[in-house]
């Protein structure tokens, strides 16, 4: 328990810190560890199989990319304009509804900590039981996902097709 | 108590012995990489430290140590310092899920497994930390503050990207036949001879050619390309930093040979290991077991140097289009030729030949169809341009 209540602060810490730090690199650098903290909570949750996708998908891939991209501006020149009005009206609004949301789905939550015996299982979160439901129950939103999923892929490569023209390599 | 506590010593001993190995092999990579160089282009080598030049290594980290610590002004200070830290640390932590050997028996019913850690996502656990062993070199090029070391940091991570790909399509094959993710089960169901290479030629083939490119080794070591980069990501580094990069890298070599002995050579496995294990014992028969998979993985590291020095260096855009255009389409084909292999298997009827014929027999039929395809391309070029 001592160690939720530390790994959650420095969840919440690094995550502030990519709010605040205004080097964009820096932020970047929180965020992955941010997603490493979130990891452990996994762990904690005896669900390895996520905090295995969770660091492969988003630290090791998405936040590559994301790296990437902002090296590639230079800074020091030209920092990206975020500060009008209009964008602090539109984040204000945003980050409102979702603590909202959120608000509203904890009042519903249960949280005496009562165990249900006949229910409880710590296999849960074990990549077994998850494929197992994943393929029995939920077949067809499975499905479905990996073919939003593909068309995203085809649009991406749409994108990225080299345009008819010179070619300097 | 006293049960868990004694455990718990034989696990530390076991890291620590483990730790030891992984620094003094890669210390004496250095060594044998000079050396094999050497003979391969008909030189001496090193010879001046201690017979042979078997202290070489040893001057080689005095010397890296006494130079000057040098950070370049304009650059991030942190961030220059963390990032051949991270490459160090990923470089290390995959080695917690590689199965070493079998369980040794200390006495009193107690079993040490000799593994860091038996969890059921250890593949996916190598996976991960494989992809996170861009980011030193990403950060290091970019807190350089250099145009050069930018450019190699962003070929690293790009390079890095498409070629895991390519890795993931082909430990998916080896996890269709062990049906397992943990690391443990895949040796167990290699043991007396039943070795995945046999099963799986063309996933082997592919998972080199993505640890090459993902240890930044030649004939994929584009991140660091003197000839158009001076040092890539590594320019502005100096004195034990640039030390812990160019270690990174060895010890990312015998890992990552230690993982395909693991996946592909049947891990621990050797002939004759039932009758040392009747003749001998369980603990003989252990220990020579974690010989057999170090000298596997020793195997890999020459290969590794063999390849660095007989191989020259791709082009870029060669190196990306054999990525994405060569590497993912053969992984996929080879995931669908395992499931048409194991239809022999799939109900305990048939026998294990057929699988492995029919693995043989589909990589046969690709290359002759390539080979035909690409005729017929060919002629159909000269008709154009004739």
């Amino acid at each position: 328990m001592n160690f939720w209540y530390f790994l959650t602060a420095l969840t919440l810490l690094s995550a502030l810190m990519v709010v605040l730090s205004k080097n964009p690199i820096h932020s970047v650098l929180y965020l992955v560890f941010t997603f490493f903290c979130i990891s452990g909570h996994y762990v904690l949750l005896n669900a390895q199989f996520l905090m295995a996708v969770n660091i492969v998908v988003y630290a090791g891939a998405i936040m590559v990319l994301f790296l990437f991209v902002i090296m590639m501006m230079d800074l020091r020149k030209n920092m990206p304009d975020s500060k009008t009005t209009l964008t602090k009206l539109a984040g204000a609004i945003l980050g409102g509804t979702l603590l909202v949301i959120m608000v509203a789905a904890s009042r519903k939550m249960d949280l005496s900590g009562q165990v249900m015996p006949e229910t409880f299982s710590s296999q849960t979160g074990l990549v077994e039981s998850l494929g197992k439901i994943l393929y029995r129950d939920y077949v067809l939103p499975f499905e479905l996902v990996s073919i939003l999923f593909f068309v995203a892929m085809v649009g991406a490569v749409m994108l990225g097709k080299r345009e008819a023209g010179e070619r300097n390599f | 108590m006293e049960i868990t506590s004694t455990l718990f010593t034989a696990k530390a001993i076991y890291v620590g012995v483990i730790f030891a190995i992984t620094l003094g092999v890669a210390a004496y990579s250095t060594y044998f990489e000079r050396i094999i160089a050497a003979f391969m282009q008909d030189r001496v080598g090193p010879d001046r430290a201690g017979p042979f030049g078997i202290l070489q290594p040893l001057a080689d980290a005095v010397k890296m140590f006494m130079k000057e610590d040098f950070i370049p002004s304009q650059s991030s200070k942190w961030l220059f310092i963390v990032a051949p830290c991270l490459s160090m640390l990923t470089a290390l932590m995959t080695s917690a899920v590689v199965p070493f050997g079998d369980k040794l028996d200390l006495g009193g019913g107690l079993m040490l497994d000799l593994q860091g850690v038996d969890v059921n996502i250890g593949i996916l656990w190598v996976f991960g930390i494989v992809s996170l062993g861009v980011y030193g070199i990403l950060v290091g090029g970019w807190a350089s503050n250099n145009k050069y070391s930018l450019l190699g940091a962003i070929r690293a991570a790009s390079q890095n990207i498409s070629y895991e790909l390519a890795m993931g399509l082909s430990i998916i094959a080896i996890l269709m036949l062990s049906g397992s993710l943990s690391t443990k089960t895949i040796v167990e169901t290699q043991q007396n001879g039943h070795w995945n290479i046999l099963y799986q030629p063309l996933g082997f083939v592919i998972f080199i050619v993505c640890a090459f490119a993902e240890c930044n080794r030649t004939p994929f070591d584009l991140p660091e390309c003197e000839t158009e980069l001076i040092g890539g990501y590594h320019t502005e580094y100096s004195s034990m930093k640039l030390g812990f990069y160019l270690f990174s890298e060895y010890i990312n070599m015998f890992i990552s040979g230690a993982v395909m002995a693991t996946l592909y050579f049947g891990g621990y496995d050797y002939p004759g290991h039932d009758f040392i294990h009747d003749k001998f014992g369980n603990n003989v028969a252990a220990l020579l077991g974690v010989g057999a998979l170090i000298g596997k993985a020793l195997i890999f590291v020459f290969i590794f140097m063999w390849v660095r020095w007989t191989l020259p260096r791709f082009r870029y855009d060669q190196l990306m289009s054999l990525g994405w255009t060569g590497l993912i389409p053969l992984s996929m084909f080879n995931v669908v030729l395992t499931g048409t292999s194991m239809l022999f298997t799939v109900n305990e009827g048939g026998s294990n030949w057929y699988t492995v014929a029919v693995s043989w027999a589909g990589i046969v039929v690709m290359l002759v169809v390539t080979y035909l395809y690409n005729e017929s391309q060919y002629k159909k070029k000269k008709l154009a341009v004739g």
